[in-house]
């Protein structure tokens, strides 16, 4: 992506597309292109801010490593009738994804 | 009889009449389901109706005859359609997830259930929480009660709506960069975004994860911070729930404010606000000051880049959130995701990426770093802070929709909140061109106390409010 200009061409757009597992028509590309180029120019502004010596804000309440013990927690485990209750086509009680590897 | 005028009935006193056996759980429903009958087809504040409503008030009943107390028994409330419930569809306002019916309760779902609420259903909103309006829902939009032709404001639309309209006594709702504040001011209700981590995020689907507060809409302020009491607390669930006690919220309700300090942001006072919601927002201010109260201007200088952070740092988040939503294990493929949704994970997904994390995302960490201290400054000189709500009254539906920008405008008072964690309450002030209108207060994190005691000294002196629901 261009860093000069704030502006997203159509090739920007598939590509963040793509990188979001996203599917988007040629309607949408059109479509996206100057809104999300106005929104990243809108947010730009803080350009203008010297952050120089500023600490990132990673929380917001004072929490820091909030640790328990590594036990299974028997109140939310689910069965495998119900982790799988949300889905059709449950093979012999597992989830179908699309293949990684393919036969040649 | 009272329980039919329900706009003016209170939790509070709807309680009362309930173990004086006045009333019944099972009347006070299935006037609820009544008005939804009638009503829901103009609002469509719904998306789904609990088909066991009339179930659990009947049990609500047998328990109250039976001698059980709960904070909340046989009280019908809606839930938004973001918190997960158990063997109830569970939307998130999205076609990803048209049939998903969770195999759990949220973690305020269940205190709910446990202090003994009847579920009536679930609200609309704008997909996945994104959005000022509503309009953003796959469901179609929610419709203002006080006029069908303006938004009740989002992204808690059908929450919002489904109280004001008296179809429910409470409902919860959930606030990233005001969504629950926003509705509540333009549907004339008191609004509650609590701290950070102060109410357990766990159940309730995710969208800016160091940003969701999960709050509530009432009628009251003492309805407000009584349902606080049951939400809030630490949960083992979310590691982010601070480990403190939860003090009686309704402990200091009608103590004088007399000497405290309300700082008016210099910030907020500039171009883009609505005449009349300034006239509003001044008689609001002159009322804390006949309290006692001193009105003092304060700058939170950083507080104008506040949006701007928003919006890089929650579409990062929700780009990431949303990443799990991938038709695998529940929910349809991301071919369902509509446009809003689609945009923000696109604008997150830039902000996240090589070469932009620094200019973008490391950048905006830093400036919220200076939001927060802008507001621990400031509270080291006054108690609470006053501002409206919304720059402007509730708008026209379809009147922003093509702008992204002017639509997250609507946000500016709001928004900045979410960035410092820190709690905030909307109250219905003085109309503004005849449409609802409210004052926004907020306070120090974990704070809620001082803010309830404000808005609820503000509430008993603030005088009638003269506006008439469309439906």
């Amino acid at each position: 992506m261009s860093k000069t200009s704030r502006s997203l061409s159509k090739e920007d757009i598939i590509h963040l597309a793509h990188l979001a597992h996203l599917t988007l028509s040629d309607e949408e590309i059109e479509m996206y292109g100057p809104q999300l180029s106005s929104i990243i120019e809108y947010i730009s502004k803080l350009e203008e801010l010297d952050t120089k010596n500023i600490e990132p804000a990673n929380q917001v309440t004072g929490l820091d490593n909030v640790l328990r013990e590594d036990f299974i927690l028997s109140d939310r485990t689910f069965s495998q009738t119900d982790a799988t209750s949300n889905k059709k086509g449950i093979k012999k009680g597992m989830f179908e994804v699309d293949a990684i590897f393919q036969n040649e | 009889m009272q329980f039919f005028r329900m706009n003016s009935t209170s939790i509070k006193q709807t309680l009362e009449l309930l173990e004086k056996k006045e009333i019944s759980s099972v009347d006070i429903t299935q006037k609820c389901l009544d008005a939804i009958e009638t009503k829901d087809k103009k609002i469509n504040a719904f998306i789904t109706l609990n088909k066991e409503a009339l179930a659990e008030a009947r049990q609500a009943d047998l328990r109250r005859a039976r001698g059980e107390r709960g904070t909340l028994l046989g009280i019908p409330i809606a839930l938004k359609d973001i918190y997960s419930t158990k063997g109830l569809k569970t939307t998130a306002g999205s076609r990803v997830l048209d049939e998903y019916v969770p195999p759990y309760d949220a973690t305020v779902t269940k205190k709910l259930k446990d202090a003994g609420v009847v579920i009536l259903g679930k609200t609309n909103l704008d997909a996945w929480a994104h959005g000022s309006s509503g309009e953003n829902s796959d469901y179609g939009d929610t419709h203002n009660p006080y006029d069908l032709n303006r938004t009740p404001g989002g992204s808690s639309s059908g929450s919002a709506a489904s109280v004001a309209s008296g179809m429910a006594y409470a409902s919860t709702g959930t606030d990233t960069g005001g969504s629950i504040r926003l509705p509540a001011g333009f549907c004339n209700l008191v609004g509650l975004k609590p701290t950070y981590g102060r109410v357990s995020r766990y159940g309730i689907i995710a969208m800016g994860s160091s940003f969701d507060s999960i709050g509530h809409f009432a009628h009251t302020v003492s309805d407000s911070a009584l349902l606080l009491t049951v939400t809030a607390g630490h949960d083992p669930y979310d590691g982010t729930t601070g480990n403190l006690s939860v003090p009686d919220y309704q402990e200091n309700l009608g103590k004088s404010i007399k000497g405290m300090k309300i700082g008016v942001v210099k910030e907020f006072i500039g171009a883009g606000i609505d005449n009349e919601v300034r006239v509003s927002f001044e008689k609001a201010c002159k009322t804390l000051e006949s309290l006692g109260c001193e009105i003092v201007e304060i700058s939170l200088p950083h507080i104008t880049y506040a949006l701007e952070v928003y919006y890089i740092l929650v579409p990062a988040e929700l780009s990431s959130n949303l990443g799990r939503m991938d038709g695998v294990r529940f929910g349809n493929n991301r071919n369902h995701f509509s446009a809003e949704a689609k945009r923000r994970i696109m604008i997150g997904t830039y902000t996240l990426s090589s070469g932009y994390y620094d200019a973008f995302y490391n950048k905006a960490l830093k400036v919220r770093r200076l939001i927060i201290d802008d507001f621990t400054q400031a509270f080291e000189k006054v108690d609470a802070i006053i501002s409206p709500t919304s720059p402007t009254p509730p708008f026209k539906l379809g009147e922003k929709t093509q702008d992204p920008l002017s639509m997250y405008l609507s946000d500016m008072y709001v928004c900045p909140m979410n960035l410092a964690g820190v709690p905030a309450i909307t109250v219905p002030a003085q109309p503004a061109h005849n449409l609802p209108c409210g004052v926004q207060f907020v306070g120090k994190q974990f704070d809620e106390k001082t803010l309830f005691t404000i808005a609820y000294a503000y509430e008993q002196v603030r005088g009638p409010i003269h506006l008439k629901l469309q439906i």
